[in-house]
């Protein structure tokens, strides 16, 4: 590309960046910055506000439901981490051995992830209150028995399990990816030399798709601390706030109760803890990774 | 792992899958099974097959929802805004690859750093910018709004396949009297199309399914699917022949869209998260 004159490049970069930057600018970023400055004020969405200097962070650190909330969301974020990513792994495995039926499989395992989060909420909320009452009563299995979605454990372990469902098939087509690069040779010559199918998944396979953890781990965790859609559409942060995920409570704050500049600061907080988070992760899985 | 041999081992393997495949599917089974029964039927036994199968629900759930109208806005929303995101974040990635001045790598350094944001730790001041901007209770005011937030992710991945494309076939159409812009749609957009079917997959998906950001900004009366499967929930709590069958409508438009292209599906979204 020659430069044709310095008019004629400015105008090109204006018309190549101009639309994304500019919608970016008040989507994004414009709101980005008015979320600082009202997270030091009083502001209830309607008329003026009054600056509170650091009124609002004080009183989040005395604020029992929204460190319930942080308490909720770690908890949940730990258990739906691990066992969505143990899912997605071994249907990884077990769809990268010659089974017939590998190609109907995955596309079984992945279909639930295209549905958005509120209707997956809404449709598990009747399998857990009434779909699972049925099999109880025909199984009378104490599982299925359970007061579902009505207190404190059986609502966090339900929107668990409805979020394995929806992720593990996401999280197994990476793994699958990265299962079928693991070289043959490599497993052939560790198998000759009599180690087991435990030894060669624990010391081959699982450091040469490091690679893949780190997305997958990555992925789950902001799925995960985020969660907000099937949290509102199942258990609505019930029974007494105890599925309250951060991101519900902000909701909550600033569009029910119309604290604004409040819900703000908590905004701010959740984003850096998001930021932090995430960027930890990725550091931690990154230095395991191993060259092929 | 041995050889690839079909042995009694792998049959095993095979009816675990299977069975694990059922696990995942007896949801969709209760979902269909209970949508096409009496209130009364479902209340006495929602684990049993529907007898005899009533299409009622249906019927009256298109009508309470207004399907047809919500429907149509989702459909509109989620076309224009890929079609739009995939314009503008090509353009801006083309030229922050090939033109990498200092302002253009602060600019991508901002897209890419802003990936991390929460959703939800900006839509309060959001409601209000947007209004500002006249931007609320209108769906072309949700599609710029899509176009912001759809922005970073989409540009971060042009990025890093513009950058495969070598400049050589570009600086020739050049020499031969090709504009700048010519250069962009005739020759290099064209080589972007296997990053273009990510991108549009990744972004119909989280469109399509997308609540929290319609909620904010839509008004009463104009309703994406999410949107009106919600606030007929809460209208028909627990009357659930309305509600499932409700649900099932909701979910038919991207199941069929899923099914029909899966392949690409799958392998568009592996390739969009290995790189993200």
């Amino acid at each position: 590309m020659k430069s044709k004159g310095w008019s004629s490049q400015w105008l090109q970069q204006i018309v190549f960046t101009g639309p994304a930057t500019l919608a970016f600018a008040i989507i994004v970023a414009l709101p980005f910055f008015m979320g600082m400055f009202y997270s030091i004020t009083d502001w209830n969405g309607v008329g003026g506000y009054n600056f509170v200097g650091f009124d609002n962070f004080s009183r989040l650190f005395h604020d029992q439901t929204f460190i319930n909330s942080f308490k909720f969301t770690v908890k949940f974020t730990i258990a739906a981490v691990i066992l969505s990513n143990l899912v997605g792994f071994v249907l990884a495995l077990l769809l990268t051995q010659p089974v017939k039926s590998r190609n109907v499989l995955r596309t079984i395992f992945f279909m639930p992830n295209v549905i958005g989060g509120l209707l997956l909420g809404f449709i598990w909320q009747f399998i857990f209150v009434k779909g699972f009452t049925a099999v109880g009563d025909k199984t009378g299995w104490a599982f299925f028995n359970l007061p579902w979605l009505g207190d404190e454990p059986t609502a966090f372990w339900g929107i668990v399990i409805v979020t394995i469902w929806s992720t593990a098939g996401y999280l197994m087509v990476i793994y699958i990816s990265a299962l079928i690069n693991v070289p043959r040779d490599l497993i052939e010559a560790a198998s000759i030399d009599g180690a087991t199918a435990w030894q060669r998944l624990r010391h081959i396979t699982v450091p040469l798709i490091m690679p893949a953890v780190t997305i997958a781990l990555f992925l789950a965790l902001s799925w995960s601390f985020k969660s907000f859609d099937i949290i509102l559409s199942l258990t609505k942060g019930g029974p007494y706030n105890s599925t309250q995920s951060v991101a519900l409570n902000i909701y909550n704050e600033a569009f029910q109760n119309n604290n604004f500049g409040y819900g703000t600061a908590k905004a701010l907080v959740f984003f850096i803890v998001v930021a932090l988070l995430t960027s930890l992760q990725v550091y931690l899985t990154k230095r395991r990774e191993v060259q092929a | 792992m041995e050889t690839s041999r079909y042995r009694t081992s792998t049959f095993v393997l095979e009816i675990i899958a299977l069975l694990v495949a059922l696990v995942f599917l007896v949801p969709f089974y209760f979902l269909v099974s209970n949508s096409l029964k009496k209130y009364g039927d479902i209340l006495l036994d929602s684990a049993a097959l529907p007898s005899p199968a009533t299409f009622d629900n249906f019927t009256r759930a298109w009508e309470i929802m207004k399907f047809p109208a919500s429907f149509a806005n989702s459909l509109v929303i989620t076309l224009t805004s890929i079609v739009g995101l995939t314009v503008i974040c090509s353009m801006a990635a083309y030229r922050m690859v090939r033109r990498p001045t200092k302002y253009n790598n602060f600019l991508f350094m901002i897209f890419v750093a802003a990936m991390v944001i929460p959703f939800q730790s900006i839509m309060i001041p959001l409601v209000k910018t947007a209004s500002w901007f006249h931007l609320t209770r209108s769906l072309p005011g949700l599609w710029v709004c899509y176009m912001g937030f759809g922005s970073s992710l989409t540009i971060f991945l042009y990025h890093g396949f513009v950058k495969s494309i070598p400049a050589e076939i570009e600086e020739s159409a050049t020499v031969d009297g090709c504009s700048p812009y010519g250069v962009f749609w005739r020759i290099v957009f064209p080589l972007l199309k296997p990053m273009t079917a990510t991108i549009i997959i990744l972004n119909s998906l989280w469109i399509w399914n997308d609540f929290l950001l319609p909620n904010l900004i839509l008004g009463e009366g104009q309703r994406t699917i999410p949107l009106s499967t919600y606030s007929f929930f809460g209208q028909y709590t627990k009357q659930w022949d309305l509600a499932l069958a409700g649900l099932v409508m909701g979910i038919l438009p991207i199941l069929i869209f899923f099914l029909t292209l899966q392949r690409h599906i799958i392998s568009g979204i592996t390739a969009g998260s290995v790189k993200g």
